[in-house]
């Protein structure tokens, strides 16, 4: 059988069987996308919000910078975590590393320029149609981020999706603060890294598919979800 | 701009609830500790096999970060871990020299070993020694992967080519290719490319993506293999985890751990040889 059937074959068996070690690695790479994901919107939404909306010196700097942040390089990322967090790091004493609480540290910082950037966009040409009117009614400026952010809620889960998919996907950072232990900080790309260098190449790619057909399947729940929020909001 | 301020304080502060909040089940159990490892350890299924026996037999569990032997010492060194099993002697005892373990351990042992190409172009099969096999691939100009990575099988394989003529770091990119990745991707990459590799015997045995590559010299006493244990000082890291490492430590080289590590078999091999004083 050659690499790519064998692969799917050993996918279907894997998710068949309902590997308990399995649903670990993916029960924990969900675990720590989706809080750093939280955390990411948390910040980046009212960040990017801000930078659509309010005007102060240095603005344009600041969003070059949000929107270069997008490009973090996920190793860079994870040494820089690892050394704050190391036992002779500033962070040190909290005894945080290899543990998934620093994973989701070192995601929610590769994901919250991607939200902030793109929320950004959104809300400021949706601010370009309703400057006017938020004007004329006096609204408060912290009203006006609120209102924008609700009105713009459908094109902010694309935002977070794509920030989601950069989570999910990143094996760099996740490797070096959480050290893939097992039953510990093994997730579904250190998982693959690792079966690849085994030389388990087959193993690797059906976790690969596995992994694949899980933010295929977020992606189309989510959508789902906002369509038939949309016709009941529009309809 | 105190309402700005505002806006933007108060996710943070939700941010810091989350972050509590996914922390609680990562608290750190007072009952486990980091083994700062090499990989070959790990990839060959050597910690799958005897951990779950000295969890059963001691309560603790042992978390295993795998990375190449340079790199764990290092980690340790930092105090990112309460016990290191590697397998560099030099390294272990500059290690232990400067204070950052208690005391090294012999634990057990193989070898390494050349694979490659089958055809095996520069003929190291015939040669009566590990200088000889090198040497012969340098002269031959075959292509050769090195880890180039500071773990322990790289630092043997510099050690080695000491021993020869052959300048092989000169000829980094012709023939002569430094993956800087960890074993099995070198090993994957020597595959890629028919080269020569250096490996441990406990990697290749359990290694499943073999292609054209083959143990083509083997058996030269310079190519032995030691895996040594220390714990970590608690007067270099006071938040070391010292009874659960020493614990770790003792298991090992008592009679049940070395039985344990003689047992493990891949294919009907055995892969580590207990050697514990």
């Amino acid at each position: 059988m050659d690499p790519f059937s064998s692969a799917f074959v050993a996918a279907l068996e894997l998710i068949a069987s309902l590997d308990p070690n399995l649903l670990e690695v993916i029960g924990l790479s969900l675990r720590v996308s989706l809080t750093a994901l939280a955390l990411a919107c948390l910040i980046g939404l009212p960040l990017g919000a801000l930078l659509a909306v309010v005007r102060f010196p240095g603005r344009g700097a600041v969003v070059v910078l949000v929107s270069a942040l997008m490009g973090l390089p996920p190793v860079v990322v994870g040494l820089v975590v690892y050394v704050t967090f190391s036992a002779s790091g500033p962070l040190g004493p909290l005894q945080l590393l290899y543990t998934p609480t620093v994973m989701v540290v070192a995601q929610a910082i590769l994901v919250t320029p991607i939200v902030a950037a793109l929320a950004r966009q959104v809300i400021a040409d949706l601010n370009v149609e309703y400057d006017e009117t938020l004007r004329s009614m006096g609204t408060s400026g912290r009203m006006t981020i609120a209102t924008l952010v609700w009105d713009a809620r459908y094109s902010l889960l694309t935002a977070a999706l794509a920030g989601l998919g950069r989570a999910l996907a990143e094996v760099g950072a996740v490797m070096i603060v959480g050290g893939n232990i097992n039953h510990v900080t093994r997730m579904m790309t250190t998982a693959i890294a690792l079966e690849t260098s085994r030389g388990d190449l087959s193993m690797a790619m059906a976790l690969g598919i596995i992994l694949i057909a899980l933010t295929i399947a977020i992606n189309g729940a989510v959508m789902a979800v906002r369509n038939g929020m949309e016709r009941r909001a529009y309809g | 701009m105190v309402r700005t301020t505002a806006t933007i304080l108060k996710p943070i502060l939700a941010a810091g609830a989350l972050l509590a909040l996914a922390a609680a089940p990562a608290v750190a159990q007072a009952d486990s500790i980091i083994v700062q490892s090499t990989t070959s350890t790990q990839n060959s299924g050597l910690y799958d096999f005897i951990l779950p026996q000295f969890q059963a037999t001691t309560g603790i569990e042992a978390r295993v970060v795998a990375v190449g032997t340079g790199q764990a010492l290092t980690n340790a060194a930092n105090c990112d871990g309460d016990v290191v099993v590697v397998h560099a002697r030099p390294a272990e005892e500059e290690f232990v020299a400067n204070g950052y373990g208690t005391e090294r351990h012999d634990l057990m042992y193989n070898d390494f070993i050349i694979v490659g190409p089958s055809a095996d172009p520069a003929d190291v099969a015939s040669a009566p020694d590990v200088a000889t096999a090198l040497s012969r691939i340098a002269e031959a100009e075959a292509p050769f992967a090195s880890r180039a990575d500071n773990s322990g099988t790289h630092m043997r394989e510099m050690a080695l080519w000491e021993a020869t003529d052959a300048d092989p770091v000169a000829a980094s990119g012709t023939w002569y290719r430094e993956t800087g990745s960890g074993m099995g991707a070198t090993l994957n990459i020597a595959v890629g490319m028919d080269a020569y590799a250096l490996t441990d015997r406990g990697t290749w045995i359990s290694f499943e993506n073999k292609g054209d590559l083959e143990i083509l010299f083997q058996g030269d006493p310079a190519l032995n293999n030691q895996y040594g244990v220390i714990p970590v000082n608690p007067e270099h890291c006071p938040n070391v985890r010292a009874e659960g490492a020493q614990a770790f430590t003792d298991w090992l080289l008592s009679d049940d751990g070395q039985a344990a590590i003689a047992a493990y078999r891949v294919q009907g091999e055995q892969l580590f040889f207990p050697n514990a004083q």
